[in-house]
């Protein structure tokens, strides 16, 4: 009996979850939403020719609108009746010169699935519904779910809403091993250390709750929570150490991905983290942190100068720059109105210019000259201590002292002698100078540039004049004076009633813990993005992060502390493949982890992990020739050394042209664009990387001396339980065992190799530098279990 | 056409791949091997049966080698012969030709002095087109070539140039045309990857050399597993292959074989399919270390096959051995197959410098034309030589008859094609007199994307990928057609 309920459980998830896979989530038998399942299919097939953009709009009919003029209701749509609506017949005629969406335009004809939902709907009565993300969320009632002791959070209640609705159930809590290994990479980006682990374990027999609270408010307060949270701002922001054009010469924003750092260890507020990057220079007084955060505009791609058409650098400069303001603090391709309106959202191609026009008054020369000084480019700040000021200004006056003093003097042995004192004192003041922190900036220009809305997006080719303004479709801006600025633009995305900002942010950090956002295209949340999986759920999170004061460290603990994200990840192949992104969330996350963190947990496993921060980015050993192959300067890329050579993979020297193979082949995106989620691959190359890379086989052997300090039958659990947090089990042992006992025979009988691995290392005979290989060999494996390179 | 041992080839290749690295792939692993939904497979209409996957129709060409010259050489001195000019020398280009077209910043406002080619012309081959003194190689195979001489582009600067050459879109983010193929067409070989790219590690022409950017051969949107491998010229020819120091292929299949055990075992506690795809890569990795050094290793060609690419080709990472790699990668179906020779930027002092990148690559290319053919490959292999655009007539610095430099022309410029159904001996399209405006049938940058989609049994308006809301394509969404007249 109990079998045969499973089964029909079973029967209708399958049903459900077929039906969500199609059309988004429409759940079954209930009735159909415009938002959820309608202005998807009408959006994807109908728009581009009656939607939003005036200019290719066919037959003066627009299915976005419901009324109106040229609105679906009254031509193509009458509501209630599918025989007297043309649009049922266009979209279910046999025939090609009547069919819709035509045959010509290569888009797929409605299945026979998506015709019903059409015809329910207009069945219904054709309800338009107001388009989700574009209404301010509401706090959502509390859900009401059947297995209310599961968990008092509205996060969860709202997850196991959707669960029961399916049919199925949450998964139980993950076992503590799993729990800290998971939360430790998800808050601080590396795994917990086998002092930590033990720690934690005692707690969680005392009360494991309490062990989970005291873990996860521990973690936040680590300064490599700062820098992992930086890191997926860094993809977003496109963040990188060169111009990313032509001859890619270096650029420095040094101090803006330090910055980003620490605004995530203070739990600066994203309300404010927003407003300091948009317009941080228009403080009154600004402080450091808001003129370096106002960098943020500056972190474009740049072309150097000599080529291009500077109009168009220009152009080019500042459509990156408001394509970046729409991805990352919107969720909306707004760069797709540059050229004409919007296809699917109400974007207008003025719309697109006027937010234009808020960056458009950047005071600095659209090209930046050849190998810029030390990376920058004016406008820019230095942001020495008074005492090195004050130094500076001592020796310059110094040198003119003596600069004078030496054309008046006379006499071989007085003039080599002052020149020999010049020479000092110039060596000092450039080591000082270069020892000065500075950042490029924002700044605007007196005069304010007019804009016009640039035809078919071409630089040159001037339309309408256009004042800075916001989409029509969202909240009106409030302007503090008469000319809008920057600072209104950013007050304006973070008003409460913004319905995008908030949403955009708890969906991003919400994906950085479940690996997929509740709406998957976490750049998009127009009519083209996905709707999201538990749209109350989304709204739930993003009204309590405005409530708290957008604070993001509530946020985070919020969704680390419920049950959902406890839930052990372990399924079955069926239900993997059923659910393979886990949309459903009856279980918790398992996913690769990113190139960054796989690099640094090999680093903090084998101790060889710099804990330094901030300052000029740095070059870990690569390849050769990588730079040499692409360079337009003959630039050679000259590894750091030491603790350079180890410093967590957040300072990786960045060259847009070719980005460090470390990361990249692990799907790090290569950052000349705003990149909002990264994908997650498994390939072959990817493969090679982590058994091959000389850096972490390195790593495998520093690691494996200190397995060889353990006493002998220690030492594969030591090993095991550094790498992945657990601990072997019978199995485990017996072929890690048998791996070393083979290996061992190979190396005693291979000196050549052995000599090899134990390069630089004292070890009294072939015995002890056999085992050593052997282990190095060892520890390599376990770097390249499937489980060790994912979170789980 | 192919015939049906080609097609049932093929089938077989591609069953041999899933029987190979099978063993129960992950759902993300074997959905990836076949071809993606989004590209329409017509099944029932009887026209489409033994059409490979993947394709929309029956392909002429199975891989492409494309020989990318990085900097755009001049078709002036190359290909587009123009007699008549003589009499123009060191004239101002008439206003009614310029007609106040964008020039880059370089020349702008400056006087546009005529500056004709100092290299002779003759015609070759049965079908008589004209050839420079430069390309004698070359020469001899014009009767497999069309030259297209009425290329034309909307970017003016390299950077742009090129990457809308290689990704059809002068922004950076899109995937490159290997990558779209890739995706659109899976694999046909299970060892080596789909997309090789092979840049020069010496070029002849010294000035203005241009650089590269990995996103010419990234993935853009698609995912990353479609970028093409970049073969490097020192070290290992694809990152990280061979063992580090220390470790044997004894060592690392003993490993392996652990490795695989312990990761089998923890797939039947987890139940999740990607840990049997970690399983088939690392699998894939260890194949790809013998047979990508078997692809590298020439020591198995014949002298006469050495001496057909000239003298540089015993030099690892010269133009001459990446194209005797690119026959050896045809061979072994590898898809796309894409050479970067840089050094054809030439603003002054262009008769020395394009003498130099000519012996770079005449010899060589027209080698690979003539082997591809001897083994019989040339007939579904698609050769593209082309820049990212062309150079102007008016000089650019000095002006005598013997030296001369020439500025980044757009508007008009010529790119060849070669075997995989494309007609021999023909010239397409026209420019005026002054190569500056096309006359007729002007073929932009997306025309010859579509049309090379078009030949590998693709079409273009149908190679989707939904990003960012739109149906993303190689050929973007201005108008694009194939160029029908010059496919056999």
């Amino acid at each position: 009996m109990i079998y045969c309920m499973k089964t029909t459980n079973f029967a209708l998830f399958a049903i459900s979850f077929c039906l969500l896979l199609r059309t988004g989530f429409p759940l079954f038998g209930q009735e159909v939403s415009f938002n959820r399942e309608i202005r998807p299919l009408l959006s994807a097939r109908c728009f581009a020719c009656h939607g939003p953009d005036a200019n290719t709009r066919e037959a003066d009919l627009r299915l976005d609108l419901r009324d109106g003029d040229q609105g679906a209701v009254g031509s193509a749509i009458v509501p209630g009746s599918i025989d007297q609506s043309e649009l049922w017949n266009r979209i279910t005629s046999d025939d090609e010169s009547i069919v819709m969406p035509p045959p010509e335009s290569n888009l797929k004809p409605l299945t026979e699935d998506e015709q019903q939902l059409v015809r329910r709907w207009i069945e219904s009565g054709a309800p338009y519904e107001d388009f989700w993300a574009f209404i301010p969320p509401e706090k959502p009632v509390a859900p009401e779910v059947k297995n209310a002791h599961w968990s008092f959070r509205p996060m969860d209640l709202h997850v196991l809403k959707k669960l029961e609705s399916i049919g199925r159930e949450p998964s139980p809590e993950a076992d503590p091993r799993t729990l800290i290994r998971r939360v430790t990479f998800d808050l601080t980006g590396l795994p917990p250390t086998r002092e930590e682990i033990a720690a934690f374990l005692q707690e969680h027999t005392k009360s494991p709750e309490r062990a989970w609270e005291s873990l996860v408010d521990g973690l936040l307060q680590r300064p490599q929570y700062g820098e992992h949270m930086a890191r997926y701002w860094l993809d977003l922001v496109r963040f990188a150490d060169t111009n990313g054009m032509h001859k890619d010469f270096y650029r420095n924003h040094v101090m803006y991905r330090d910055w980003v750092i620490r605004s995530f260890n203070e739990n600066l507020g994203y309300d404010n983290f927003v407003r300091y990057q948009l317009a941080g220079d228009l403080y009154p007084n600004p402080t450091q942190d808001q003129l370096v955060a106002s960098g943020f505009n500056r972190l474009h791609l740049i072309i150097d100068r000599g080529t291009a058409l500077p109009e168009e650098s220009f152009t080019k400069n500042n459509i990156d720059r408001v394509t970046s303001i729409g991805t990352a603090f919107m969720g909306m391709t707004v760069h797709c109105a540059q050229c004409h309106d919007h296809k699917f959202d109400p974007i207008t191609q003025n719309d697109f210019y006027s937010l234009y026009a808020f960056f458009n008054n950047l005071d600095a020369d659209p090209e930046t000259v050849a190998n810029p000084r030390r990376g920058l480019q004016e406008p820019f700040v230095s942001f020495g201590t008074e005492e090195q000021t004050a130094r500076l200004a001592e020796l310059d006056s110094k040198i003119a002292e003596l600069n004078a003093r030496s054309k008046e003097s006379k006499g071989e042995n007085a003039k080599s002698e002052s020149g020999n004192n010049l020479k000092r004192l110039q060596r000092e003041r450039n080591l000082l100078d270069d020892a000065i922190p500075r950042a490029m900036v924002m700044k605007e220009r007196k005069e304010i540039r007019e804009t016009f809305v640039l035809v078919r997006g071409q630089y040159d080719s001037f339309g309408e004049k256009v004042d800075r303004n916001t989409p029509a479709f969202l909240p009106p801006l409030k302007k503090e004076s008469e000319v809008a600025s920057r600072m209104d633009l950013a007050n304006w995305l973070v008003d409460p009633q913004h319905p995008l900002t908030a949403r955009v942010a708890v969906n991003r950090f919400w994906q950085q813990f479940f690996g997929v956002g509740l709406s998957k295209t976490s750049e998009d949340f127009g009519n083209q993005g996905e709707v999201p999986s538990h749209p109350e759920l989304l709204d739930e999170l993003a009204v309590s992060f405005v409530q708290s004061g957008w604070d993001i460290k509530k946020l985070v603990r919020e969704i680390v502390m419920s049950k959902t994200y406890r839930q052990m990840s372990n399924s079955t192949p069926d239900k993997f493949k059923q659910d393979p992104e886990n949309r459903m969330l009856a279980r918790g996350p398992r996913y690769r982890l990113d190139a960054e963190m796989i690099r640094d947990q090999i680093l903090a496993t084998c101790g060889s992990l710099s804990s330094a921060m901030y300052g000029p980015s740095v070059k870990p050993p690569q390849p050769p020739g990588l730079w040499e192959a692409v360079s337009m300067t003959g630039e050679v890329y000259r590894a750091d050394s030491g603790d350079s050579a180890h410093r967590r993979s957040v300072y990786t020297f960045w060259k847009r042209a070719m980005p460090p193979p470390q990361m990249t082949i692990l799907n790090a995106p290569i950052r000349d664009a705003c990149i909002a989620r990264r994908e997650r691959t498994n390939t072959p190359s990817q493969a090679l990387l982590l058994l091959n890379e000389p850096e972490y086989l390195e790593a495998a052997r520093q690691l494996a001396l200190k397995v060889l300090k353990q006493p002998d039958s220690d030492r594969i659990a030591f090993a095991w339980e550094t790498v992945t947090a657990k601990l072997p089990d019978a199995k485990e042992l017996e072929t890690v065992e048998s791996l070393i006992g083979d290996l061992t025979e190979k190396y005693r009988s291979s000196p050549e190799l052995v000599e090899e691995i134990c390069r630089g290392i004292e070890l009294p005979d072939l015995n002890a530098k056999s085992k050593l290989a052997a282990w190095t060999i060892v520890v390599n494996t376990l770097y390249n279990l499937d489980i060790t390179k994912t979170k789980d | 056409m192919h015939t049906a041992k080609e097609l049932d080839r093929l089938a077989h290749n591609r069953r041999r791949f899933l029987m190979n690295s099978g063993m129960g792939l992950g759902v993300s692993a074997l959905s990836s091997l076949v071809a993606p939904a989004s590209v329409a497979f017509a099944s029932g209409n009887s026209s489409m049966i033994g059409v490979p996957r993947g394709c929309d129709f029956a392909p002429k060409a199975k891989r492409i080698i494309f020989l990318f010259m990085a900097g755009a050489p001049s078709q002036i001195d190359l290909f587009d012969y123009k007699p008549d000019l003589e009499k123009h020398f060191k004239k101002e280009l008439p206003k009614s030709v310029s007609m106040g077209q964008r020039v880059t910043a370089m020349t702008r406002g400056k006087e546009q002095l005529i500056a004709t080619t100092k290299f002779k012309f003759e015609q070759k081959g049965e079908s008589g087109l004209w050839m420079s003194e430069l390309l004698p190689h070359l020469s001899t195979q014009v009767d497999k070539i069309c030259f297209i001489k009425s290329m034309n582009t909307d970017a003016i600067n390299h950077d742009p140039g090129k990457t809308s050459f290689c990704t059809g879109s002068e922004i950076p983010g899109k995937p490159s045309m290997g990558a779209w193929l890739s995706y659109g067409l899976g694999t046909l070989n299970k060892d080596l990857p789909d997309y090789v790219v092979m840049p020069s590690a010496f070029w002849s022409g010294k000035v203005n050399v241009q650089a590269l950017y990995s996103r010419l051969w990234g993935s853009g949107f698609l995912p990353s597993k479609h970028q093409g491998t970049s073969f490097q010229t020192a070290g290992d020819p694809v990152l990280f292959l061979s063992n580090p120091r220390g470790v044997d292929s004894e060592v690392r299949r003993r490993m392996l074989d652990s490795l695989g055990q312990l990761n089998g075992k923890h797939f039947g506690e987890i139940g999740d399919p990607e840990i049997q795809t970690t399983i088939a890569q690392q699998e894939m990795a260890f194949r790809m270390q013998t047979s990508v050094p078997e692809l590298t290793d020439i020591s198995d060609e014949s002298q006469e096959t050495l001496a057909m690419y000239g003298p540089d080709v015993v030099k690892p990472g010269s133009y001459a051995r990446n194209c005797l790699l690119a026959r050896r990668m045809a061979e072994r179906d590898v898809r796309f197959v894409q050479l970067f020779h840089r050094g054809w930027d030439h603003h002054t002092r262009l008769p020395d410098n394009i003498t130099g990148q000519c012996r770079d690559v005449d010899q060589p290319t027209s080698a690979l034309l003539k082997d591809l053919e001897q083994r019989d490959l040339l007939k579904d292999t698609l050769v593209v030589f082309a820049g990212e655009f062309g150079r102007t007539i008016y000089c650019q610095g000095e002006l005598t008859h013997e030296n001369y430099g020439r500025d980044h022309h757009p508007r008009c410029f010529t790119a060849w094609l070669a075997g995989g159904g494309i007609k021999g001996g023909m010239a397409y399209g026209e420019t005026d007199e002054f190569s500056y405006n096309i006359v007729t049938d002007p073929v932009h940058v997306r025309d010859l994307h579509a049309t090379m989609l078009h030949l590998l049994g693709i079409d273009h308006k149908k190679l989707v990928f939904p990003f960012q809301g739109l149906e993303q394509k190689l050929t973007g969404v201005e108008p694009s057609r194939v160029v029908k007249e010059i496919i056999g």
